[in-house]
């Protein structure tokens, strides 16, 4: 359990706290979703639902990237893999990530070619020193990871350099919140909007959230002081009636967004028809594909990838809580088969999966309990 | 993955205007400067990084604030490593 002490600024966390009771009456419920998987691993590891009265509900959304990857492309990406001239690149955050015959670290240690590269301009150049390999980088994130990927592509691109491709996996936010929205089981009052997200897109795009769907919406730092005064102000726009998008990530976010990122984003990608995601379903238009433009260096281009569909393990409910309609412990395996030492979902491989986060929440108020939940 | 990482331009580099040096806690290393084209950083201006690549620029007290956040999330270790590994670990 946290103080309010051990934060920085406590009196001005205090006095935000204090205003969020005096805004939230005990009258009625609010279900608030952090879009951001960075938002819940802040949350959870602040504490900064103990600071809430127990009338706000904080809902996490969907946007941790491993997350909503069903298990399908994680295993068609492997497949290439077992290519033997195919070197798979990744990020550290999947190598986890179990696919149906194992995670990419369990492929590397039966002997496949696969390596962790911090940013795809290192897969490019992992290709650059290896030219009698062909190097295959799969690619995950939102919009805040997509420029980079583009970027990197028109290098390749302009190079001419033939042994690399990109195996795209990225999605786009917007989507996915109106897939929420959409959403018969999902009740949600207002969202905190996704931070870094937003520097790349800025907040126009989140206006039909307000003026269609008459929900409020902050896009949020991630200081514990941040998303409280996000908190203050969507809890403001419902008590006047209001529903609209509110910059509270002025020193990073730019309302335009970043316009040589999208202009990246624009003469690479494409918009798919749809997109699967794991507990949300197909998706339409909710994923980027590489343009004809950029076929060679598209891995499902140059690859015959199976197109495999899996349903995640029975017991594992990972889609219920990627929706919210599960919290992370009311998952059966919560703690028991499923830990951060042996995921079975993917919730509980990254640090901003809600799982991982809530477990090592837990852990850190109460290590009895999931330790005796974990027997 | 979405908590980028702050770092102080040290050098950009005359053969190749899209690269610079950043300065992470003592480690330097090369990034990306691209997807800033449209308002260049220059030395000694701080930038956020994400996967190698700048995404914004920043002011010098919002970077030491997301540096100290960063360390009380429990993510200086892994963001750190991240950095040691641009450019395939090397400088």
């Amino acid at each position: 359990m946290r103080f309010v002490d051990e934060f920085r600024q406590p009196e001005l966390i205090t006095r935000t706290a204090d205003e969020i009771r005096r805004l939230a009456g005990p009258d009625r419920h609010y279900r608030f979703m952090e879009v951001c998987g960075g938002h819940t691993h802040a949350i959870y590891r602040f504490g900064l639902m103990d600071l809430l009265p127990p009338n706000i509900e904080l809902v996490h959304g969907p946007g941790c990237p491993v997350c909503v990857l069903p298990m399908g492309r994680i295993d068609d990406g492997l497949s290439i893999a077992e290519d033997p001239n195919v070197i798979f690149a990744a990020f550290g955050d999947m190598m986890r990530v179990p696919g149906t015959h194992g995670s990419p670290l369990e492929y590397k240690a039966r002997g496949m070619d696969v390596r962790i590269v911090y940013s795809p301009s290192d897969a490019l150049k992992l290709a650059r020193n290896n030219p009698d390999k062909h190097v295959m980088f799969f690619a995950i994130g939102f919009e805040t990871t997509a420029p980079s990927t583009a970027l990197t592509l028109m290098r390749a691109k302009a190079e001419g350099l033939p042994n690399f491709s990109v195996f795209c996996n990225h999605v786009t936010i917007i989507p996915a919140i109106r897939a929420i929205l959409d959403s018969p089981d999902m009740r949600i009052d207002a969202f905190i909007g996704p931070g870094h997200v937003s520097t790349v897109i800025g907040c126009r795009p989140y206006g039909w959230i307000a003026s269609d769907a008459g929900k409020p919406i902050a896009v949020s730092g991630f200081e514990p002081l941040d998303v409280l005064q996000s908190i203050v102000m969507l809890l403001r726009q419902l008590k006047d009636g209001k529903a609209i998008v509110e910059n509270n990530y002025k020193r990073v976010v730019p309302w335009e967004g970043n316009r040589a990122a999208l202009k990246a984003i624009g003469e690479v990608f494409e918009i798919r028809p749809y997109f699967e995601w794991r507990g949300l379903g197909f998706i339409s238009q909710s994923a980027l594909r590489l343009k004809e433009s950029y076929a060679q260096w598209d891995a499902e281009k140059r690859f015959s990838v199976p197109g495999i569909r899996v349903t995640d393990p029975k017991a594992a409910q990972c889609g219920e809580v990627l929706k919210g309609v599960l919290k992370p412990a009311q998952c059966k395996l919560f703690a028991k088969e499923c830990t951060p030492e042996h995921p079975i979902g993917a919730l509980m491989v990254s640090s901003e999966g809600s799982c991982a986060a809530y477990y090592s929440y837990a852990m850190r108020k109460s290590p009895e309990l999931v330790q005796m939940s974990s027997v | 993955m979405c908590l980028a990482i702050p770092g102080k331009i040290v050098e950009l580099l005359h053969e190749d205007r899209d690269t610079a040096v950043i300065d992470v806690l003592g480690v330097r290393r090369r990034i990306d400067l691209g997807l800033l084209a449209d308002d260049p950083p220059v030395t000694g201006d701080w930038v956020l990084i994400h996967v190698g690549f700048a995404m914004s620029k920043i002011s010098e007290v919002d970077a030491l604030d997301q540096l100290r956040m960063l360390t009380e999330l429990g993510e200086q270790e892994s963001a750190m490593e991240e950095v040691q590994g641009y450019g395939l670990g090397g400088p």
